[in-house]
């Protein structure tokens, strides 16, 4: 089977222009491939470079060179609209933290995704719904805008919106931190569910036993950290 | 697919000084972007090259028309470009006073644009105009009062209905939400998200406001001193900047 995302001998290295000119070498040389319904865990200490890798793989960071290949696109060389359509119809990512235009109803921050894929305004919130009765954000809280939520909160939201949208490649960083057990339990099978109908999954799991729930294998990204001159 | 914006090598000079200088780039149906820089950066002399407010000396801005395909509105005949301007583009300023007609009513305001495309029958120009400021959050009751007597937040909004009202494609946006109160802010961008998205609209929006970009522009492009330093993707460029200046520009926004 093909891969779903696939990364070819990827570079990273950042250069700080007003700190000196200071270049930091990240990553070197990142190879590797996800199938469709196989979920890898990247693993390392911290800063290591996962969270890196992974904002480099939804093409929120900049590869100095390399390829990363989603769906057959490379978001090294493709234009902002390509990325924002990988990114709109294949591409999602749940990330720790919940960013969101003030004032949206909780609802509607969940619909979102879908709406931008053309789904009706009626079938995107009865989705909404459902995805945030799962995850047990009380209904009298639906319409207000998630901002005053806790962080709990904010992160079910969160995943409720990832989710909403069945995204054929999922960027998962650590989805089941900060969720007490019931939760955590919901948001794994979310990602069992994902993993059945095919998604190419790549996560961070702080969560061990998480891990090796829902993880077909690891990756060590520590292996991709150049070695640091003392 | 053929973009619906594309400008080419645009170049303005004030005498010695630059103004903005080959800037080029394609924007395609249902892109937002932003246009970000300090004062003085040359984003407002950029737009209003684009929007034809100013003969730029170089380049071309070809637009897409609806009856004859892409045309350099910079060659075209002042009529033309004068049509083009009450139909298929959108102004919004960054002073609703200077978009807005103050001495005619809010209906009378939003009204008046449906008419130079050609509306006539009262009845309807009035019902398009009471559902516009509906759908900008402005009561139906005050139809008929002036903008003299709304908010700064109510002008804005009063300003965008004025300028969506005849389903333009394009839209500039000069600082939209400059000089409002963060609240008002965030309600003017929740209500521009949901505009751009509902009408299937591109943009472009000039700001100093990172935040604002962030929340509406698909791409962004960094200027100054009258040269585009960086370019790409909205978070891209704010999360990962690669070039001097706007590494600054990002690092140099205080946290809330």
């Amino acid at each position: 089977m093909t891969a779903m995302i696939e990364l070819d001998r990827l570079h990273k290295t950042f250069t700080l222009h007003n700190q000196g000119g200071v270049v930091i070498d990240v990553l070197s040389d990142v190879s590797l491939t996800v199938a469709p319904g196989e979920c890898v865990a990247l693993t390392g200490a911290s800063g290591a470079g996962k969270s890196t890798l992974m904002r480099m793989i939804y093409g929120n960071y900049r590869a100095q060179s390399g390829a990363i290949l989603i769906g057959g696109v490379d978001l090294v060389q493709a234009e902002p609209r390509e990325i924002i359509r990988l990114r709109r119809e294949v591409l999602g990512y749940v990330s720790q933290f919940l960013r969101v235009v003030p004032r949206v109803p909780t609802l509607d921050v969940v619909a979102e995704p879908l709406r931008a894929v053309g789904v009706g305004s009626d079938e995107a919130r009865t989705r909404a719904k459902e995805l945030l009765a799962q995850l047990n954000i009380p209904e009298r809280l639906w319409s207000l805008s998630p901002t005053t939520f806790s962080g709990g909160e904010q992160q079910r939201v969160n995943i409720a919106r990832g989710f909403a949208h069945p995204y054929p490649a999922m960027l998962l960083d650590e989805p089941t931190a900060s969720l007490d057990a019931a939760n955590r339990e919901v948001v794994l099978s979310l990602i069992e569910d994902a993993k059945a109908r095919g998604a190419a999954i790549i996560g961070i799991f702080h969560d061990e036993a998480a891990r090796a729930r829902v993880c077909d294998r690891e990756i060590d990204v520590s292996r991709f950290t150049p070695a640091r001159a003392a | 697919m053929t973009p619906l914006l594309s400008v080419q090598g645009l170049s303005k000079h004030y005498g010695a000084h630059i103004g903005c200088a080959d800037v080029s780039f394609d924007l395609y149906p249902g892109e937002v972007m932003g246009i970000v820089g300090e004062s003085g950066s040359g984003k407002s002399t950029l737009l209003n090259c684009m929007a034809g407010h100013l003969p730029p000396d170089a380049g071309a801005v070809v637009f897409d028309t609806r009856g004859h395909g892409p045309r350099d509105t910079v060659t075209m005949s002042e009529p033309e470009r004068r049509m083009l301007s009450r139909t298929d583009w959108a102004f919004v300023h960054q002073h609703a006073r200077d978009g807005l007609r103050m001495g005619v009513s809010a209906g009378g305001n939003v009204g008046e644009r449906l008419m130079a495309v050609g509306a006539r029958h009262y009845g309807d120009i009035r019902g398009k105009a009471v559902d516009w400021l509906d759908r900008v959050e402005i009561d139906a009751g005050r139809v008929d009062d002036r903008p003299t007597t709304f908010s700064g937040g109510m002008q804005q909004r009063l300003q965008i209905a004025r300028n969506l009202v005849t389903g333009p494609r394009l839209v500039f946006m000069d600082e939209p939400t400059g000089g409002l109160d963060v609240s008002v802010q965030a309600r003017l961008l929740d209500l521009l998200r949901g505009l751009v998205r509902d009408m299937g609209l591109s943009a472009i929006i000039v700001t100093h406001d990172l935040a604002v970009v962030r929340l509406l522009a698909d791409r962004l492009m960094v200027m100054k001193d009258g040269h585009v330093v960086e370019a790409g993707l909205t978070d891209q460029v704010l999360d990962d900047p690669q070039h001097a200046y706007t590494q600054l520009l990002v690092s140099s926004v205080l946290q809330v």
